[in-house]
């Protein structure tokens, strides 16, 4: 906007396959646009990890509350599997922050390429996922078809079952064969919590993916690479939650 | 304070007749589409206005039916839901959002001669975020209701056959709306100050929405995960907070209080800065302890997350934790007096002048001493003990929430409506109007003070006869202040279609809000003001030179 006598700033591109950028109207300076962009999205990232903080804090509680259960629960998960994802996620941060440093340097190819592999590390991870949620169903640990059809109460006995959790292979036990106080509990915290964070990554990949398009535009260079500096910065909240999920889930059993 | 008349100078040289963010454009896309944070701040004021008016008709059909000992409209299911709907309607559609939302929106920037907040997009998604929270509440409300009371106790908010996920799913997006409202106005805070604008230059309003922020940033997002919880609770019967599944209801008391214990912070601490900045403009006197009561505003935010279990004195917990929480509790008083007291020093031997903000001013400080006193006894531990759960708690927060925030927005929306809209309301009937809303308040709830020390039970849809004199009393004392707030609202209204114009700058404030045309331009500010002296040096203005009408 350059009403009234204001004078929007611009960025020029640093080549032909770039295009220039327009300082929002109400920031004075480009550097003042990225510093608040930077500062309110560190913001937001704090939100989020206060948002899995109650997570974690669910977690540690029963932990602490059925430790057997927990025990036994993380067993039953594929730690090779995770440690592939853990991988996985790792490698994407790599790619992510190529594909950041790339476009501070205006390497279009690079950046579009980095970003891409990116996407792929996404793909592979929710994939993986994908069969680890499949294992649970057949092992009815957590069976995702019967997930919304209530606590079924029977008023006869008046005792209550789970319809996703029926546990057909009798893992769920202590050393006598007696069943664990609670087991659907850990796989309730399990998918909750890997499921809102599979979220994010598909979220993580959706933005990856706007900002290729805007990539492919020429929108960012050396003059102007904030998206693509924040979404990478998303994308490494990403790893850095699993990196925490991965033991306390798989490994500390 | 600044070079303002050259700003003006440099507006009226333009165009004969003077643009401005209400006339600048027009037609209902420029307003759902804009981006400016005054008309976004307007949007706020609207919502969030008529959210309260909803919120006190239930609170008036709540007082009609305890008419009687065995009440007077409604069945105990109805009841339950009526005075569920009152809570959740204030608390997360009024008193949480209004302030910042509405002043805030429109001040704030303003104060630090900025042009807008920093992040408009985020501003208006804020805005729409908050509107389909409401949208969804109401929604809820025709899809079965809801009864768990405002706090949604686990397990009952997990066994109600109500529309517990709805208003679940509301208040989730009523939180994000809170969250980036309070993200902005760091962001805004940090990067758009004026050149010159130091941090203790800044009007104390803007420190108190500061701290405001930083409340909502850290402590909505826990609410956030605790409300999806529930809901996943309902939907898949994850087994949290559901003990037949082997899950703790207590947790979810603690996940719910550290949020909002916050939250009753995040609520006041606005109401605070609004008092702050009338102290001193309506007394023509720099603030008493100006540093003071901006460091109070942050101990306050700090102290107020290491609070929450003095809500859980009888939930269940170590004896130790309690000891901590009841000093904590105590601790928290002290920054609160501080500001309480630095007021009233402000106003001593000032040049006060008693109009309307001003009298909504000294209703607030009475009636915040006797909400914020009864604090403290109910954070005694053995005297909460026998006050847990009876009138006595309802009439302590209604004198915070009801008689401190909302009094307190009345006074900042009365000081800032000539600014806001270039018109004044009639101040007779704004002074009146005051005067019954104070009578009408604490006819309301000094009764239930005192029935609640006799053992009256909250949210009890009959009572023992013997409480019936305190009920009505409480019941007519509601209708008063009903009274005064439709007059309220009806002098307001009338102010835009008959008000006289305001002066340029009403009051004679020395902050940048008073700097900018009256009422502002799209960008506030035709060259970014520089800042060169002391925040509320009233020195530096001649009070008759800033009573020239507009336009």
């Amino acid at each position: 906007m350059s009403h009234d006598g204001h004078h929007s700033v611009v960025i020029p591109a640093p080549g032909p396959e770039f295009v220039p950028h327009t300082v929002a109207h109400h920031f004075d300076t480009p550097v003042q646009e990225f510093q608040a962009a930077k500062l309110g999205f560190w913001l937001f990232l704090a939100t989020e990890i206060l948002l899995f903080g109650g997570l974690f804090a669910a977690y540690f509680y029963y932990h602490d509350l059925y430790p057997e259960t927990f025990k036994v629960g993380g067993q039953q998960l594929d730690w090779k599997l995770g440690a592939i994802n853990t991988s996985v996620l790792l490698l994407s941060s790599w790619t992510m922050a190529m594909g950041v440093r790339s476009a501070q340097t205006s390497q279009k190819q690079k950046t579009m390429m980095f970003c891409a592999l990116t996407v792929v590390g996404a793909a592979i991870f929710m994939v993986i996922k994908f069969f680890e949620y499949k294992a649970k169903t057949e092992h009815g640990l957590f069976v995702f078809p019967h997930m919304f059809d209530g606590y079924q109460v029977d008023t006869t006995t008046m005792t209550g079952s789970l319809p996703w959790f029926t546990d057909v292979h009798n893992v769920m036990v202590d050393s006598t064969g007696a069943p664990l106080p609670h087991g659907h509990l850990f796989f309730a915290i399990y998918v909750t919590m890997t499921a809102i964070h599979g979220l994010h990554v598909i979220i993580g990949a959706g933005l990856i993916l706007w900002v290729m398009k805007g990539v492919a535009k020429g929108r960012f260079h050396a003059g102007y690479y904030l998206p693509v500096d924040l979404v990478g910065l998303y994308w490494h909240l990403v790893d850095l939650i699993w990196i925490f999920l991965f033991p306390l889930l798989y490994l500390v059993p | 304070m600044t070079t303002h008349a050259p700003v003006l100078d440099a507006h009226k040289s333009h165009s004969e007749k003077p643009k401005h963010y209400l006339n600048c454009s027009s037609g209902f896309w420029s307003w759902a589409s804009t981006l400016d944070h005054k008309r976004i701040g307007l949007m706020y004021l609207i919502g969030t206005g008529l959210a309260f008016l909803a919120g006190g008709l239930f609170a008036l059909l709540v007082r009609l039916h305890l008419w009687q000992p065995d009440g007077m409209l409604f069945s105990n299911d109805q009841y339950n839901q009526i005075f569920t709907l009152h809570g959740a309607f204030m608390v997360f559609l009024f008193v949480i959002p209004a302030i910042p939302g509405s002043l805030g929106n429109i001040v704030l920037p303003l104060m630090l001669g900025a042009k807008d907040v920093a992040l408009p997009r985020l501003n208006l998604l804020s805005f729409y975020l908050w509107l389909s929270g409401a949208v969804l509440a109401a929604l809820a409300i025709v899809m079965g209701g809801f009864d768990t009371g405002w706090t949604f106790y686990a397990p009952y908010s997990l066994y109600t056959n109500k529309a517990v996920v709805t208003i679940g799913l509301a208040i989730f997006m009523l939180g994000f709306s809170s969250i980036f409202t309070g993200l902005n106005f760091i962001v805004t805070t940090h990067k758009l100050r004026a050149p010159g604008l130091t941090w203790f230059r800044m009007p104390l309003f803007v420190w108190a929405l500061y701290a405001t922020s930083l409340l909502q940033v850290l402590a909505t997002p826990v609410l956030g995960i605790t409300i999806l919880l529930v809901a996943f609770e309902r939907l898949y019967n994850i087994g949290i907070f559901d003990p037949r599944l082997g899950g703790d209801p207590v947790l979810f008391e603690h996940f719910f209080w550290f949020y909002s214990h916050p939250a009753v912070y995040i609520m006041v601490l606005p109401a605070f800065g609004i008092i702050s900045e009338l102290v001193t403009v309506h007394s023509r006197k720099p603030l008493f302890g100006y540093k003071l009561i901006a460091f109070s505003s942050l101990a306050i935010a700090i102290i107020s997350f290491l609070v929450w279990g003095h809500h859980m004195f009888t939930s269940g917990q170590s004896t130790y934790a309690m000891f901590a929480f009841s000093f904590l509790t105590f601790f928290v008083a002290i920054p609160t007096a501080i500001k309480e007291f630095s007021w009233v020093a402000t106003i001593w031997k000032g040049s006060i002048a008693l109009n309307s903000p001003m009298l909504y001013t000294l209703a607030f400080l009475i009636i915040f001493a006797i909400g914020g006193l009864t604090g403290v006894i109910l954070g005694s531990l053995n005297v909460d003990l026998h006050l847990h759960d009876t009138y006595f708690v309802v009439a302590h927060f209604h004198y915070v929430m009801m008689g401190s925030i909302a009094l307190a927005f009345f006074a900042g929306l009365h000081h800032w409506w000539p600014k806001m809209f270039g018109v004044m309301y009639n101040e007779t009937l704004a002074k009146i109007a005051c005067l019954v809303i104070f009578v009408g308040f604490n006819a309301t709830f000094i009764p239930q003070f005192i029935m609640g020390s006799q053992g009256m039970p909250r949210r009890y849809a009959t009572y023992v006869p013997e409480f019936q004199p305190y009920h009505s009393a409480s019941t007519i004392g509601a209708m008063i202040l009903g009274s005064g707030v439709a007059l309220m609202v009806f002098y307001l209204v009338a102010s835009l279609l008959t008000g006289k114009k305001a002066m340029q700058n009403q009051w004679g404030g020395v902050t940048l809000d008073w700097m900018s045309p009256t009422p502002p331009p799209l960008e506030n500010f035709a060259h970014t003001p520089k800042v060169t002296t002391e925040v509320y040096d009233y020195s530096t203005l001649d009070l008759k030179s800033t009573q020239t009408p507009i336009g």
